[in-house]
């Protein structure tokens, strides 16, 4: 079986800090990691292939920088890399990134099921799966938290829900995404470091995977940025003082007309 | 290339400005000892931009950005024909989620704008009683489509009806609940029909020039706010969080039009097979759409300190909530997990009890109304985001607010 993981370089934001004047991100030096989200299904694909037998391919639409999450993705246990990367990807939005995507994969060819993250925490949409799956006109679970059972031609997945969980079976090959409650992904071995420093990335350009040029990058994409812009940041608050029990009676005069 | 960013070095005054708005780390401030003045100057990397234009924002005083994005300029679906505005009626086992209720409310206020019908889309199995109860809440036209086989959600058949009566009704506007449900099957839909789809809009609003929705999401957790357009493609699809918007008062004396839909089943793509529901019974109240949540994180000390925190969001009618270390420490289920990586939140009180507020719990409920923080050092980040910030000793602090609940209850 050949189980395909679609990750992303985003911005670490976990090693900022808030500026605590402006109560902004301080954004000086954010290196770039792993989407968080992304380490889920990297591990997920490589415990599979444990299970079933086959192999792991790791993929990535991004700049040449992005080359360094593909090589952590070979560390953590993926068997290959590919980094789909032009020029003319730049400013794609969900649906152009999910049409690079879907149509890089078609350049793989055979696959059993492809791994994605529920969502990345630069954008937050968690809509690129599910467009990669439309494209490539497969069926695709979100949010899936546990895979009960694979075989060779059908998956049965638990979907986390709002109100607990349901249960759904589809045949391969499709696509899931995954919640962090799926596993605890291992650290990269010491060895699977060495290797995959050496490992040959497979690099494909717009021309390579045959994309239609009016479908990708900013040209391609329905959605623009009119503008960004720093949100009002939340005043100082009040600090309430006394005995507990004052303090209880501080905080529920302030609730009253609230709760 | 179809789009072109320039720094114009005579009128970068090397200020850093641009350098500190980036987010994508595409700006570096390079030496210029030859200039008069020792400025320096900005350097873009194109590799690592994205054209989401915040530096020519951040340089509005000097004018040394140029940004030039050629993709607005050409038209390439008509979209004229493209008139109304929907809401995706969501439901989940029969019951129409609030966040429906918030969208028509948005939704009617957008179609009043535009001087265009707001319809509901309700698809299911036996919901079709459910159909009146939009009309109150202020839907013009109710489409139902009733069919066995959309008894339990599953992306395939939700997304093909969807997709199909978008492109034989061609509404200018979709509005979809930012749910589970509905971020999944949003995707599909506009992968299929190829147009934008823009997620977790926190304001919604109508270009009147144009028609075009300006749609306004939080990005990085909420660090960044960005307005969106879908200049080029109709409809324009949003996805709404709980809370967002408020609803209207349900009217049932509205006139609206119910609307049966037929499906050809055999014709619906349904690969998917559902096998099963399992209820969280940990979750009386839930997270997504609670008034009011009381979250505990590592400062509980004891997996039993929940037992506090449920007892409190009960007698306040809220649900529970946790930080990633309450999670991780699996003192209670990931599904309470407020943050980053679990949930978003904005309900209208937060009680953050033993929790510090690290940026990656402060992105997910930092859009709550009124936050309330107890903590035991006065110095930790959620006492700087709190409304009310209680410095103390949890244990003795929750019980003495239960008490004055529970008396402000019985008076009332």
């Amino acid at each position: 079986m050949h189980f395909i993981v679609c990750i992303k370089q985003v911005p670490n934001t976990t090693n900022v800090q808030l500026d605590p004047t402006t109560n902004t991100l301080k954004r000086e030096g954010v290196e770039s990691i792993i989407n968080p989200f992304d380490e889920y299904a990297i591990e997920e694909a490589v415990r599979l292939k444990e299970r079933t037998g086959g192999k792991t391919t790791v993929i990535t639409m991004g700049p040449p920088q992005a080359e360094n999450i593909l090589r952590e993705a070979l560390a953590r246990g993926i068997d290959n890399a590919i980094l789909v990367s032009d020029r003319a990807f730049a400013g794609a939005d969900t649906w152009a990134t999910a049409y690079t995507l879907a149509t890089a994969i078609k350049k793989i060819g055979d696959y059993s099921l492809i791994l994605t993250g529920k969502q990345a925490t630069d954008g937050d949409t968690a809509q690129v799966g599910p467009g990669v799956a439309e494209m490539l006109d497969i069926p695709h679970v979100a949010y899936v938290r546990k895979i009960e059972e694979i075989t060779t031609n059908t998956i049965r997945v638990e979907r986390m829900m709002e109100d607990g969980y349901d249960i759904i079976e589809m045949p391969l090959p499709s696509l899931i995404s995954v919640v962090k409650e799926i596993n605890k992904p291992r650290l990269p071995s010491l060895k699977g470091m060495m290797a995959s420093k050496k490992a040959i990335i497979t690099k494909w350009t717009a021309q390579d995977i045959g994309a239609d040029t009016s479908k990708i990058g900013l040209t391609g994409s329905p959605t623009q940025v009119m503008k960004v812009f720093t949100p009002v940041a939340r005043g100082g608050g009040e600090k309430l003082e006394g005995s507990p029990e004052e303090i209880a009676q501080k905080l529920i005069g302030k609730l009253k007309g609230l709760i | 290339m179809p789009n072109q960013i320039n720094i114009i070095p005579e009128k970068c005054i090397g200020c850093g400005l641009c350098f500190k708005d980036c987010l994508f780390g595409a700006i570096s401030m390079a030496e210029r000892l030859e200039h008069p003045n020792k400025f320096k100057l900005a350097i873009i990397d194109l590799n690592k931009c994205t054209f989401c234009g915040a530096c020519v924002q951040a340089c509005k005083k000097f004018n040394a950005v140029h940004l030039i994005k050629e993709a607005s300029i050409h038209l390439d679906k008509d979209i004229s024909h493209y008139k109304g505005v929907w809401v995706y009626a969501e439901q989940r086992h029969g019951e129409v989620s609030s966040v429906v209720f918030e969208l028509l409310s948005k939704g009617r206020e957008l179609a009043d704008k535009l001087q265009v019908p707001l319809s509901a889309i309700l698809i299911g199995y036996k919901i079709e009683n459910k159909a009146p109860e939009l009309i109150a809440y202020g839907a013009d036209k109710v489409f139902v489509f009733d069919d066995p086989i959309l008894f339990e959600f599953q992306d395939d058949p939700y997304s093909d009806v969807l997709a199909h009566f978008i492109e034989q009704k061609k509404p200018e506007i979709v509005l979809m609940g930012a749910t589970n449900i509905g971020r999944s099957f949003a995707s599909r839909v506009a992968a299929d029909i190829y147009t934008g789809l823009t997620a977790d809009c926190t304001a919604l609003d109508i270009d009147p020039q144009t028609r075009n929705l300006q749609q306004t999401r939080p990005a990085f957790g909420g660090n960044i706010m960005a307005t969106i357009l879908c200049p080029r493609f109709r409809p324009q699809m949003a996805t709404v969080r709980h809370k967002v918007f408020k609803p209207l008062t349900p009217d049932s004396n509205r006139r609206g039009e119910i609307i049966k839909e037929t499906i050809d089943a055999s014709k619906i793509i349904n690969r998917t097979k559902f096998v099963n529901y399992i209820k969280d019974l940990s979750a009386k109240i839930n997270i997504s759409d609670a008034d009011v949540i009381c979250s505990g994180g590592r400062g509980l000390g004891k997996p039993e300190g929940f037992k506090l925190i449920e007892e409190l969001a009960e007698c306040l009618g809220g649900a529970v909530g946790a930080s990633r270390a309450a999670v991780d420490a699996e003192w209670i289920p990931y599904s309470h997990q407020v943050g980053q990586t679990g949930r978003t939140v904005g309900p209208k009180i937060y009680i953050a009890c033993g929790i510090s507020g690290q940026i990656q719990h402060l992105v997910g409920m930092s859009s709550s109304d009124t936050i309330i923080a107890i903590n035991k050092d006065a110095s930790a980040p959620i006492m700087k985001v709190a409304n009310y910030a209680i410095e103390g000793d949890l244990y003795e602090i929750i019980p003495q607010i239960i008490k004055e609940v529970k008396k402000l209850r019985g008076l009332n």
